[in-house]
C-alpha cells in the first residue's frame, strides 16, 4: 500500500512530503519530497549588499536563526582579514548557545509530543519563552534578532540582560532535571525509542549527518572543539556523545549538550561587561556612533557611504562552518571585490538529515517514522532555504 | 596540511593527475580535472594520511562571463585528521549539460541530494547520476535558477492544476487491486 504522508501533517515539522510504500506496517521505501518552502533566499542574497543579508539568512533556519547569522558574519569576516574584540566574541558565544538551548527546547517538546508525551510542549515552551524574551530584550525582535552582524554586534547590550540571562541560567538547570525525570525513564518513551533508527557510526559519516546525530553514534566531532571559532577554544566545556545510534541515544546527546549549553553561558555571561566594545574598529565596516555622525562632518559621510553604497569585499571565496543546533551550519561566500555578494551557499543540515531518512527507517514501523523525523530535528526553513 | 601537500599525496596515486593549487583564505583548495574526479575521490577517502571521510557539502557557483563559466565545489571533512579540503570542478559553459561531471554518490552517499541541487539549481548535469531530478524547485519549472543569467524578477501567469481525474474502470481496478491484497494479509 502506499501511503503519503505530509506535506500538511503535523509530526512532518513544516512542509515535509514522504511517500511510504508500506507492507502491512513495515516500511518498503520511502521517498521523501522537498521544495516547499524554497524561497530562493540563496538568489535573493546575491542582489543585496553585504550587511543587507543578514536577516535573510536569519530566515533559513528559522529555530536557530543566530547560527546561520553568525556562520555568514564569520565568513564575511574571514574575507575581510577582520579579528573582533574579545568581548564581542563572548557575547557571540553566549547568543549562540542560548540559541542552541532554544532550538533544543522546542525540539525537545515536538519530538516528545509526536510520540506520546503531549505535556512536555508546554514545559519546553515556557522555558522558551524566557529565551524569547531575552531576543525581544536585544533587538526589538523575539524570533529573527539581527542582532550579529557583520564587524561585530548592532549595538551594545541593553539593560536587564545580565539580569535577565542570569535568572534563566540559574532557573533552567532544574527544569532540565524535571525534563529527564518526565521522559529518560519513561517507559512508553523507551519502547518508542531504544533499538528504533539506529544510525551507524560508518553511515553517520557516509551520510554527512555531522551534529548531534554523529555523536549520537559514537562521533565526537563538534565544531566548536574541531575548528574552534568565536574564542570557543577558551571556554571549559565536553562534548557529549553515545554509541548506540538510535533515537534514545539522540536524546541523550541533546539533553546532555543542554547542560553543556548552560556551562557555556554561564562562563560567557561572567566575562561580558554591561557595557563596553561591541564592534571592531573598522571604520570602513563600522558606522560611526550617531552623536558623532550628529557632530563631525567625516563621521556623517562615513555613515553616509556605509548607508547608501554599502562596502566592498576582497575577492575571494571562504566557507567558514559553525556548530549550529542541528549540525555543522556553514556558509559559503564567493565575493568578486565589491559591495555585493557573488554567492552565498549555507550547509544546510537538516536537508542531509532528511537524505538519510530513507535508510534509517527502511524495514521499520510506520510509527518509527514520526520518531526518527522528530530525532534527526529536521526543520524544514534550513532545508528548502 | 596545505594544497601542495595534499597533491603530493595524490600524484603518485592517481594515474596522469594533474592538478592545481587554489588561491584561498581559509583552508586547502585544490583544482581536480573532471575526468579524474572519481579515483582522486576514492584517493582523498582511503589514504589514511587524508582520510577525508566526510563530504560535507557540494555546490557551485556561476562565474559568468568568464570562461570556464562554472565550478563544483566539494568541501571535505576528516575527522580523523581534523581537517578540511576544497575540491574544485570546472566546468565550460557548454559543457554544462553533458554530464562530464562524474557523480561522487559512490564515494559519499551524501552527494547525492546536494548534486541535484546543484543539478537544479545550476543545471550542471552530473554523469552516472542515479536520479538526477529537479529538488527544490517544482519538476516542470524552467531554467536554473542560480544561474547568473536567469532573470531575478519574472512574471509568470499562476499555474493551476487540474483536479485528479481517474476513470471508472481505473477506480474499479484500484479497489479490485486494494481487496485482492486484503484478502491476503
Amino acid at each position: 500500500m502506499t501511503v503519503n504522508m505530509g506535506p500538511q501533517h503535523p509530526s512532518t515539522h513544516g512542509v515535509l512530503r514522504l511517500v511510504l510504500e508500506l507492507d502491512g506496517e513495515v516500511i518498503q521505501s520511502v521517498t521523501p519530497t522537498i521544495g516547499y518552502l524554497h524561497t530562493g533566499i540563496e538568489k535573493t542574497a546575491e542582489q543585496k549588499k553585504w550587511q543587507q543579508v543578514i536577516p535573510l539568512v536569519e530566515r533559513m533556519d528559522y529555530l536557530g536563526p543566530q547560527s546561520n547569522s553568525l556562520a555568514y558574519a564569520l565568513s564575511v569576516e574571514k574575507l575581510l582579514g577582520l579579528d573582533m574584540p574579545r568581548r564581542v566574541k563572548d557575547i557571540r558565544v553566549l547568543l549562540a548557545e542560548l540559541q542552541r538551548i532554544a532550538s533544543h527546547l522546542i525540539w525537545l517538546g515536538t519530538h516528545a509530543m509526536e510520540i506520546g508525551a503531549v505535556s512536555m510542549l508546554f514545559y519546553a515552551i515556557r522555558e522558551r519563552e524566557l529565551l524569547l524574551n531575552i531576543n525581544e530584550l536585544i533587538a526589538g525582535f523575539r524570533f529573527f534578532p539581527s542582532y550579529i552582524r557583520i564587524g561585530g554586534l548592532r549595538e551594545d547590550l541593553p539593560r536587564g540582560f545580565h539580569e535577565a540571562v542570569n535568572a534563566f541560567l540559574e532557573r533552567f538547570p532544574a527544569k532540565i532535571d524535571e525534563f529527564e525525570g518526565l521522559l529518560s525513564k519513561n517507559d512508553i518513551f523507551r519502547r518508542r525509542t531504544l533499538g528504533v533508527g539506529i544510525i551507524t557510526k560508518e553511515d553517520a559519516a557516509a551520510w554527512g549527518l555531522v551534529g548531534p546525530i554523529c555523536r549520537a553514534s559514537g562521533w565526537d566531532y563538534d565544531v566548536r572543539k574541531y575548528f574552534p571559532y568565536s574564542g570557543y577554544e577558551t571556554y571549559d566545556f565536553d562534548v557529549p556523545t553515545q554509541t548506540d545510534g538510535d533515537v534514545y541515544a539522540r536524546y541523550r546527546v541533546r539533553i546532555a549538550e543542554l547542560r553543556q549549553s548552560v556551562r557555556i553561558c554561564t562562563q560567557a555571561i561572567a566575562r561580558i561587561t554591561p557595557s563596553g566594545v561591541w564592534a571592531c574598529d573598522d571604520p570602513r565596516i563600522v558606522p560611526p556612533p550617531k552623536d558623532k555622525v550628529y557632530t563631525e562632518m567625516e563621521a556623517l559621510i562615513q555613515h553616509f557611504l556605509i548607508y547608501s553604497q554599502g562596502f566592498t569585499v576582497p575577492a575571494g571565496d571562504v566557507y567558514v562552518p559553525v556548530e549550529g543546533p542541528r549540525g555543522e551550519h556553514g556558509c559559503y561566500v564567493v565575493s568578486d571585490g565589491t559591495n555585493r555578494p557573488w554567492r552565498v551557499k549555507m550547509r544546510p543540515p537538516s536537508f542531509m538529515a532528511i537524505q538519510a531518512l530513507p535508510s534509517i527507517v527502511q524495514g521499520g514501523l510506520i510509527a518509527d517514522v514520526v520518531a526518527v523525523i522528530g530525532s534527526n530535528d529536521v526543520v524544514m526553513g534550513d532545508c528548502d532555504r | 596540511m596545505d594544497a601542495s601537500a595534499i597533491i603530493d599525496t595524490l600524484t603518485p596515486l592517481v594515474t596522469g593527475a594533474t592538478y592545481e593549487v587554489g588561491k584561498s583564505v581559509d583552508f586547502a583548495t585544490i583544482y581536480v580535472p573532471a575526468d579524474l574526479l572519481i579515483e582522486t575521490s576514492l584517493a582523498l577517502r582511503d589514504t589514511p594520511s587524508l582520510a577525508f571521510n566526510v563530504l560535507v557539502e557540494v555546490t557551485a557557483a556561476d562565474y559568468l562571463p568568464r570562461e570556464p563559466r562554472f565550478e563544483v565545489v566539494y568541501h571535505l571533512l576528516s575527522i580523523a585528521n581534523r581537517a578540511r579540503l576544497r575540491v574544485k570542478v570546472r566546468v565550460a559553459s557548454g559543457a554544462a549539460a553533458e554530464g562530464i561531471v562524474p557523480t561522487v554518490h559512490t564515494v559519499w552517499p551524501a552527494a547525492g541530494w546536494p548534486e541535484r541541487e546543484v543539478y537544479d539549481m545550476f543545471g550542471i548535469v552530473f554523469g552516472g547520476h542515479p536520479d538526477l531530478r529537479r529538488i527544490l524547485m517544482p519538476e516542470d519549472w524552467e531554467g536554473h535558477p542560480a544561474r547568473k543569467d536567469y532573470p531575478v524578477q519574472i512574471r509568470k501567469a499562476a499555474q493551476t492544476y487540474e483536479p485528479l481525474e481517474i476513470s471508472e474502470d481505473e477506480f474499479k481496478a484500484n479497489i479490485e487491486r486494494d481487496r485482492v491484497r486484503r484478502v491476503q494479509h
